[in-house]
C-alpha cells in the first residue's frame, strides 16, 4: 500500500491527540529493522532539532518613540553597536557585534540578556530634525517595554558543516572553537542524524512559512537562509557532503525561553549566540520517512584545514565516526568534539514533539518551495571604484 | 596513586624545602605543573604527587604542620555547571581527558582528578564557565 498523508490530516490528528510524534532520532533507530514502508505508516511527524553556534543572528527592536522624539542614528545597548540606521527608532542588534572596550561581550549577551528580561542601557544620538528635534537619548529597556522585538536571523540551521582541524605548527583560535596544531583535534558543529536540514535534505517541506521552534517559542522559516547553496556534491544517500542551504528564521523574542538561547565567546574570534532551532518534518510519503530514518554513518561531511587561510579540504568523515571521539585524518588518529550540544538538540526535539502531541502547533506547508541550482558566490576584490 | 594538589604558604615558609623533604622523607614522587610567587599572595605550586596511599596523607600532614595550604586540585577549579550547555567546546581542547562528552547522554562531565589546570578550559568554553583559583 503507498502511504499518501496532507498536511491537513496530520493536523486533523495532532488536533485530535492521535498523532505519531518521534524524534528523529528514534526514527533513525527504527530504521534498523523496519523500512521505510513500515515507518512511514507508523509515524506521522519527526522533531529535528539542533542548537549551536550561529552568528548570523540578531534582532530587530522598535523602541518607542519619546517625547520629543530624535531620529537615531548611532545606537548602543550596553555599549554594544547596534544597527541604526533604519527609520527613527528601530534598530538591529547583531549577534556578532562588540563592545569597543571589552570584546568578550557583544551582541549575543544583549540578546540572552534581553531574553531574561534584564534591563538594557540604550545610548542613542541623532542630529536632530524639525520633526525629530531630540539630540541624544539614555534610558533603560526591557523587552516588555518595548514595542517590538524579534529575532531575524539571515542565516542558520546550515545544512551538514565543515569538520575543521588545523595542520600548522600554531594553535588557530576560530569560529570552530581553539583548533591545537598539527592535527591534535578536530571541532564539528551538526547534531547529526537529529539535524533538520539533514532529513529532508531536498527541502521537501520546509519552505517560506514552515513554522518551526525557535529559542524556544513558535517561529518561521521566511526565506532561504544567506549562502545558500544547492549545488554541493551529494552522497548515495543524497545528502549533501559539506555546507549546504540555510535557513532564514524570524521569532518573537518576547515569548523565547532563555534555556534555548546563549551568548556565547569564542577565543580571539568573537561573540557569537547560540540558537535552538526544531524544525517537524511531517511524514507525507515513504520518500519522507527514508530520509528521516537516515543515521550517523550515513551523513558524512568535509575535513577541512583551518591551519591554511585557502582551508584546503583534508578529507571527509561520518557523524558515527565524528561522535566516537575519534577519526582518522592523513593516516592520524584525531580526536575530536562537537560544538553544537546535542543534549539541548533532545531537550529541543522533545519540546517540539510536546508542543505538537498538545495540538498546541500546527504544522504548515511552505508557502513557496525554495529555489534549487543556487550556488553561492565569492567577493571579488576589484580596483578603480573612486 | 597519582593525585594533583595545590599548595599555598607564605613567603617566609619557602625557606624550608618542603619538596626536597616529601621527596626525601615520604618517598613521593613529584611533579611541579606551574609555580607562582608573589609578595601579595605569597607561593603557590601545583603539583602531581605520586606515591604510598599512607605516605602521601604523612607528606600532606607535613605540609599542613609548617602551615602550608594543601588543596585537592577540583577544589581549586571553579566550573558553573548548571550553566553549561554541553556544546563540547572544552573537550576539543582537554588533552588530560578531564573533560569527557559523548553517547548516549552527551553531557559535559568534568574529572577533576585528571584535570592538569592547563587552562586551555579557560579559553576554550564559550560560556566562560571555567576558571581556576591558582596565582
Amino acid at each position: 500500500m503507498v502511504i499518501k498523508r496532507s498536511y491537513e490530516e496530520i493536523n486533523e490528528k495532532l488536533k485530535k491527540g492521535t498523532a505519531v510524534v518521534l524524534t528523529a532520532e528514534e526514527v533513525s533507530k527504527m530504521a534498523g529493522d523496519m523500512t521505510p514502508s513500515e515507518i512511514a505508516k507508523k509515524v506521522d511527524v519527526v522533531t529535528t532539532a539542533t542548537f549551536g553556534p550561529m552568528c548570523s543572528s540578531g534582532a530587530f527592536i522598535n523602541f518607542g518613540h519619546p517625547s520629543p522624539s530624535l531620529r537615531m542614528e548611532e545606537v548602543t545597548l550596553n555599549g554594544v553597536p547596534a544597527y541604526g540606521g533604519i527609520a527613527a527608532v528601530d534598530a538591529y542588534i547583531g549577534a556578532t557585534s562588540e563592545h569597543p572596550q571589552n570584546p568578550r561581550y557583544g551582541g549575543g549577551h544583549i540578546i540572552e540578556e534581553l531574553v531574561l528580561g534584564k534591563e538594557i542601557t540604550l545610548r542613542a544620538r541623532g542630529k536632530g530634525t524639525d520633526c525629530y528635534p531630540r539630540k541624544e537619548i539614555e534610558t533603560v529597556i526591557t523587552k516588555d517595554a518595548v514595542n517590538e522585538i524579534f529575532l531575524f536571523n539571515p542565516r542558520n540551521a546550515c545544512q551538514n558543516y565543515a569538520v575543521a582541524t588545523n595542520t600548522a605548527k600554531a594553535v588557530k583560535y576560530t569560529y570552530m572553537g581553539v583548533l591545537l596544531p598539527e592535527l591534535a583535534n578536530a571541532t564539528y558543529s551538526t547534531s547529526g542524524e537529529l539535524s533538520p536540514l539533514l532529513n529532508d535534505p531536498d527541502l521537501r517541506t520546509i519552505g517560506v512559512g514552515t513554522r518551526i521552534f525557535l529559542c524556544g517559542a513558535p517561529g518561521f522559516v521566511v526565506w532561504p537562509g544567506t549562502q545558500f547553496n544547492t549545488s554541493k556534491l551529494r552522497n548515495d544517500k543524497g545528502i549533501p557532503k559539506s555546507n549546504a542551504a540555510t535557513l532564514a528564521v524570524l521569532g518573537d523574542l518576547k515569548k523565547m525561553d532563555p534555556r534555548f538561547i546563549k551568548g556565547a565567546v569564542f577565543e580571539r574570534y568573537g561573540v557569537t549566540l547560540f540558537v535552538g532551532i526544531g524544525v517537524p518534518i511531517p511524514i507525507l510519503d515513504e520518500d519522507l520517512a527514508a530520509r528521516c530514518a537516515v543515521r550517523n554513518r550515513e551523513i558524512e561531511t568535509t575535513v577541512y584545514d583551518y591551519g591554511d587561510p585557502a582551508h584546503p579540504m583534508l578529507g571527509s568523515a561520518n557523524y558515527a565516526d565524528l561522535q566516537s571521539g575519534t577519526i582518522e585524518v592523513r593516516g592520524r588518529k584525531v580526536k575530536t568534539a562537537p560544538l553544537s550540544s546535542i543534549k539541548k538538540a533532545r531537550e529541543i526535539a522533545e519540546e517540539l514533539r510536546s508542543w505538537l502531541k498538545k495540538g498546541e502547533f500546527a504544522l504548515t506547508a511552505p508557502v513557496e518551495l525554495f529555489p534549487t541550482g543556487t550556488t553561492v558566490k565569492g567577493l571579488e576584490i576589484k580596483g578603480g571604484a573612486k | 596513586m597519582k593525585k594533583r594538589f595545590v599548595f599555598n604558604f607564605a613567603l617566609d615558609a619557602a625557606d624550608e624545602p618542603i619538596t626536597y623533604v616529601l621527596i626525601k622523607e615520604y618517598d613521593l614522587k613529584l611533579n611541579i605543573l606551574k609555580a607562582a610567587i608573589s609578595p601579595e599572595k605569597g607561593g603557590e605550586l601545583l603539583v602531581e604527587l605520586d606515591g604510598d596511599d599512607k605516605k602521601l596523607a604523612q607528606g600532606l600532614d607535613y605540609l599542613r604542620g609548617r602551615g602550608v595550604g594543601v588543596d585537592a586540585v577540583d577544589k581549586k577549579m571553579l566550573f558553573r555547571r548548571e550553566e553549561c550547555i554541553h556544546c563540547g567546546a572544552c573537550v576539543a581542547t582537554c588533552f588530560a581527558g578531564a573533560l569527557t562528552i559523548g553517547a548516549p547522554d552527551w553531557e559535559l562531565r568534568f574529572d577533576a582528578e585528571k584535570c592538569v589546570a592547563c587552562e586551555m578550559c579557560l579559553r576554550s568554553c564559550p560560556l566562560k564557565l571555567f576558571d581556576l583559583r591558582f596565582g
